[in-house]
Parts: C-alpha cells; sequence; structure tokens
C-alpha cells in the first residue's frame, strides 16, 4: 500500500502555563495521496494548533508525525524548514501577499528559499497562476485584485514547487459566497488533479465538499 | 538560498518603504559628511598653513652665542665655515651689546633749530652676508665688503628709517654721520627688511670698527637654510660655528614643517571628528530604530517566508543586508557631499583641496559598517521570531 502524505500517531500538545494547557490529546490522523479533508471544530478546540503540527511550525510534545514517510518531530529546525519549503504549500485565510510586489512576483517568492534553479522561475509561476486561471491578471498588484482572486494568488504561489500537502487555514474566511464557490470549485480541481488537501475551516460549505471531515472538540480528533 | 535573491528581496523590501528608507539613510549622511568635511578640510588648511610658514619662518635659523669671559666663543671668521654648509643659503654673525644699543648719532654738526639732528640709534657689527642674512635689500649705494674690513676703513651701513630720521637722502657726495666723536662715511642704505625689522633703524659697522664701540665678539648668528633644511643646519650650525665650545651655543629653530603640520590638523581635527562620530551613532541609532519598527511592521512577511521555507538566517540575513545597504547608500551619499564640501571650501578661500583617495573610498564602507552594526539587533529578532507567533 502507498506511503500516506499525513499519518500522526499520538499526537500531543501541551502548552505550559499554571495549569498546563493541553491543546492536542492522542491525535491520530492518517490521510492518503489525493484526499481533501477538512478539519472542523468550534474555536479554541486545537485546530490551529493542529495545523501548525501539520505545518511543521510547531512541534508536539508526543507522538509521531511522518510526513511523506518522513519521521518529523526528531528533527532538526533547519531539516523540518526545508522539508516545510519543499513539501507543504500554505494557504492563508488573510492571503499573505505581499502587497508592493506584483501577483507574479508574489507567486515567484515560493522559489525564492531552497534549492530552485533562478531560470525558469517566471515561466514556472506563469504556469502555476494559469493553473488557478490567474493568466490575466500576472501583472497586477495584490491591492487591485478581488479577494478571490487574492487567494488563487495564493494557492498559484503554495503550488509553486510541487507540494505534497497544501495547508489551508481558513481558506475562505475573508471570501463572500461567490468567491468562496470559486476557490472551492479550484480545490476540486486541484484534488483531481492528484493533489493532498487538507482545510481547516469551521464553515459548513468549505468541509461538506470535501471528501472527509474530522472534527476535533477540545484537542481530541474524531472522524465526523 | 541565492544571493542575487537575497539581494533582490533586501532591496524590494527597501524600495517598498522609499521615503522611509531615504529619511533613515539622513543620519548616516550627515554623520559620514562631516567625517570626510572634518578630515579633508583639516588635511587641505593644514596643508596650507604649512605652505605660509614655508616662506619665512620656517626657513630661519638663530644662534645666540653667549658672552664669555676668555676667547671669544665664536670667530668672525667662522661665518664662512657656516655658509659651506650644504642646505645654508646665507649667514652673518652679529654683534649687539647693550652699551651700542643707544648711541647718539648725528648726521652733521650744523645746529639746526627747526630739527633733531641727534638721533639715538643701535649700532651693530655685522659680517658682509647681513642683507641676504635678514631678508633684506640694499636700496641705496652697497654694503661693506672684506676689503672694508681688512683696512678697517670708517664706513657704515644705516636702515632705511634711519636714514630718514638722519635726514640722509641721497649717497652720491658721501654723506658722513658721526657716532659719537667719529665720523663715519655712509655708504649704503638697507632697506625691506623681511626678518630682523629692526635693522631699518641701526647702523652697521664693520667688524673690525665696531671694536671701539664694545662690539668685540659675536653675539648672533643668522643663518637662512633651504625649504626642509632647518632641521640639519641646526644641528650642524654649533659645530661649524665653534668646533669647542658647540654645547654653549643656543640653537633656536622654528618647529620642523611635519610638526606644524600636526599639530594644523590636530586643532581642527579633534572637535569636528568627535562631532561626526556622534552624528555617525545617532544614525546608527536612527538605522536601529526604524529597521526594529519595520520588523515589528512586517511580522506576517516573515511569518510566510518561513512557511515558504525561510531558515532563521535567511530572515536575519535579508534585514541585515536591508539594513547594511541603508548604510551604504549614506555613506555613498555623504562621502559624496564631502568631497564636494571640500572642493567648494577650498575655493573660496583659494586653497588646494587635499583628500585622500582611501578616505573617499573608506566613507561609504563605513557606512555599510554602521548600518551591520545597527540592523544586528532588529535582524536578530526577526530571526527569533516563531513562525507560529509571526503567522498569528
Amino acid at each position: 500500500m502507498a506511503e500516506p502524505v499525513i499519518e500522526l500517531r499520538g499526537i500531543d500538545k501541551d502548552f505550559p502555563s499554571q495549569p498546563p494547557v493541553r491543546a492536542l490529546d492522542d491525535v491520530s490522523l492518517r490521510v492518503d495521496r489525493g484526499e481533501h479533508v477538512a478539519i472542523v471544530g468550534p474555536s479554541g478546540s486545537g485546530k490551529s494548533t493542529l495545523l501548525n503540527v501539520l505545518g511543521l511550525l510547531d512541534r508536539p510534545s508526543a507522538g509521531t508525525y511522518r510526513l511523506d514517510g518522513v519521521e518529523t518531530t526528531k528533527l532538526t529546525d533547519g531539516a523540518r524548514t526545508r522539508l516545510r519549503g519543499g513539501r507543504i504549500g500554505f494557504v492563508f485565510q488573510s492571503f499573505h501577499l505581499l502587497s508592493h510586489r506584483s501577483v507574479v512576483e508574489n507567486v515567484m517568492l515560493a522559489e525564492v528559499y531552497g534549492r530552485h534553479p533562478r531560470r525558469g522561475r517566471r515561466e514556472r509561476a506563469l504556469a502555476a497562476l494559469e493553473r488557478v486561471g490567474l493568466a490575466h491578471r500576472t501583472g497586477f498588484p495584490p491591492d487591485r485584485l478581488s479577494g478571490g482572486e487574492r487567494q488563487r494568488a495564493a494557492i498559484a504561489r503554495a503550488l509553486m514547487g510541487g507540494p505534497s500537502l497544501l495547508l489551508c487555514d481558513e481558506p475562505t474566511g475573508n471570501l463572500d459566497s461567490r468567491n468562496t464557490e470559486a476557490v472551492l470549485d479550484l480545490f476540486d480541481e486541484l484534488r483531481a488533479q492528484g493533489l493532498t488537501i487538507v482545510v481547516i475551516t469551521h464553515e459548513q460549505e468549505v468541509s461538506e465538499r470535501a471528501g472527509r471531515r474530522v472534527r476535533i472538540t477540545d484537542g481530541v480528533l474524531a472522524e465526523a | 538560498m541565492d544571493l542575487r535573491d537575497l539581494a533582490g528581496e533586501a532591496l524590494a523590501g527597501l524600495l517598498a518603504r522609499p521615503v522611509r528608507a531615504a529619511l533613515t539613510t539622513l543620519g548616516t549622511v550627515l554623520g559620514i559628511t562631516t567625517l570626510v568635511v572634518t578630515l579633508g578640510v583639516a588635511a587641505t588648511a593644514g596643508n596650507q598653513i604649512v605652505g605660509r610658514f614655508d616662506e619665512l619662518v620656517a626657513t630661519a635659523i638663530t644662534v645666540e652665542v653667549p658672552e664669555s669671559e676668555n676667547a671669544p666663543l665664536v670667530e668672525w671668521t667662522a661665518i664662512d665655515r657656516l655658509t659651506r654648509l650644504r642646505g645654508v643659503e646665507s649667514a652673518a654673525a652679529v654683534s649687539e651689546s647693550d652699551d651700542a644699543d643707544n648711541l647718539y648719532v648725528r648726521s652733521n654738526d650744523i645746529v639746526d633749530p627747526t630739527r633733531v639732528t641727534t638721533q639715538t640709534l643701535t649700532v651693530l657689527a655685522a659680517t658682509t652676508g647681513l642683507p641676504e642674512a635678514a631678508r633684506g635689500r640694499i636700496v641705496q649705494g652697497r654694503f661693506y665688503d672684506d676689503g672694508h674690513i681688512r683696512r678697517r676703513d670708517r664706513v657704515a651701513v644705516i636702515g632705511d628709517q634711519a636714514a630718514k630720521m638722519l635726514g640722509i637722502t641721497r649717497l652720491d657726495r658721501a654723506p658722513a654721520i658721526f657716532i659719537g666723536e667719529h665720523a663715519y662715511t655712509v655708504i649704503g642704505i638697507l632697506g625691506d627688511l623681511r626678518r630682523e625689522r629692526n635693522l631699518s633703524t641701526a647702523v652697521i659697522v664693520p667688524p673690525t670698527v665696531g671694536r671701539r664701540f664694545g662690539l668685540r665678539d659675536v653675539t648672533r648668528v643668522l643663518v637662512n637654510t633651504g625649504l626642509g633644511a632647518t632641521g640639519l643646519i641646526a644641528r650642524q650650525a654649533p659645530d661649524a660655528l665653534s668646533p669647542a665650545n658647540a654645547d654653549m651655543l643656543q640653537v633656536i629653530a622654528p618647529p620642523g614643517p611635519t610638526r606644524a603640520r600636526d599639530q594644523a590638523q590636530e586643532d581642527v581635527n579633534a572637535l569636528f571628528l568627535i562631532l561626526g562620530l556622534v552624528s555617525l551613532i545617532v544614525g546608527a541609532v536612527g538605522i536601529a530604530n526604524v529597521t526594529l519598527v519595520t520588523v515589528m511592521e512586517r511580522v506576517a512577511e516573515i511569518g510566510l517566508r518561513r512557511s515558504l521555507g525561510a531558515a532563521r538566517r535567511h530572515i536575519a540575513a535579508q534585514f541585515l543586508l536591508e539594513s547594511t545597504l541603508i548604510g551604504l547608500t549614506g555613506g555613498a551619499i555623504g562621502a559624496s557631499l564631502g568631497v564636494v564640501t571640500i572642493v567648494a571650501v577650498s575655493a573660496a578661500k583659494q586653497w588646494t583641496p587635499l583628500l585622500d583617495v582611501r578616505l573617499a573610498i573608506a566613507a561609504p564602507v563605513a557606512g555599510a559598517v554602521v548600518g551591520l552594526l545597527a540592523g544586528l539587533y532588529p535582524a536578530l529578532r526577526a530571526a527569533g521570531m516563531e513562525p507560529v507567533d509571526a503567522l498569528r
């Protein structure tokens, strides 16, 4: 059987305070290639902590996390950073586009770090923009785009370098229903192309479009 | 990460806020300008001061000969040995005494009630090189020569002021002056003195004649040297004048040209150097401050870059490079402004601008170092941010 993209086993995450807060409690999750998983839950349930662990932005207190078969919890910071840059594409609620750079430059930023050839970078960025349907907006500054277009530009940036996992944190939180629809359609397309997508959301509409839903409540994960 | 990418990101980061970057540069510009102007103007001015010294003072040596009970310390003929020294351009031995300082001198025996005919003048004896040694010129007649001295001719040369006071205007009728009871023929008038100006009111007689007034021994030797020879001649002159008693002679030499230059530079430099350094420190604090604010404003950007695979050192390198570029720009502008200022000051004062090329090159580097140092703390703060916190 093929190696799963994500394999969490017995993940705990404690935050040191008085008394200590357990944000994740014995979380296990397996996500296979090509899956579209929505992680839902009320605020304060540990969604963001789980996203940070999945995105290699934070280390769990206990348990193992294998990304593409690589055990990550024992890796050095530098190795985790390289893995993050190479295997994970992030999509944020607030887009995080640099306002003083054009759309294509923002997408090209994804290849600045790590070992990517400079040659052909612009062409690859244009191809990524083509893939999300933004070929007509490449030279625009981000503040001239609509919210949906901005999020699509951010998705194009996340797609640069061919990540194994698209990790989305409330990707439609700042979008109206029409733009939300467009982004969700794009997710369907990307999944059809074989990309693994994990979306953290509290929006019904978004979670319903995912192939699989998991619910997190008070740090405990359960299939929904 | 490719260095060209790093440079591109740093440059783009700066150009995203051009006005802020320009204002931040100002501190360094001021500091570097002050430093360059200070060093450059000091060097230029120092050169000018030395140039003025060179003309007169820096080549004049005086040897004082103390009185001696027994044999004279310096013979009158010793002056020939001195003039043979390489570097000596002119020299003269002079004998003065308190007794001969105020002698009654009159130009004739006629009592003219309308004018004062008797003057109190200084009489001194000197060797034949006096006009050159005193940097003067014979305005009329001639100076006495060795023949006059050998024959003990009763001749005198008088200063131009003395001639005016005595009412002597022409020498073609060989006017005489009376010093005490004896008459002396005036054969020349000495004027245009640039050294020993008091000679213009003196009566100068040959050494063989001066004995009558108690002017027996050499009391002073005036020496003029070539440029830069004062140090050498000051050391050699006592031995040449009095081989046996060289230690007893007192040489008054001007400070060497190098010391004059150093002195002039030190005076100007100290204050302005401090001023420049202070503005540079203020500039550095400014860069540090603004970079820190920028880091705080760009927390989200830092988080994004970390999520895109940037390591801590990439973040630190970018902010360090940004502050270094600000410093470098400030240094380059400051160096240019400084050089322009030096040239302008020199043009206004009609000086020759003098600037060490190394200074013009070192100034932008200094600015870059200031920027680098100022960026250290903000860069470390940026690199130390946890990506989780930065993305919140």
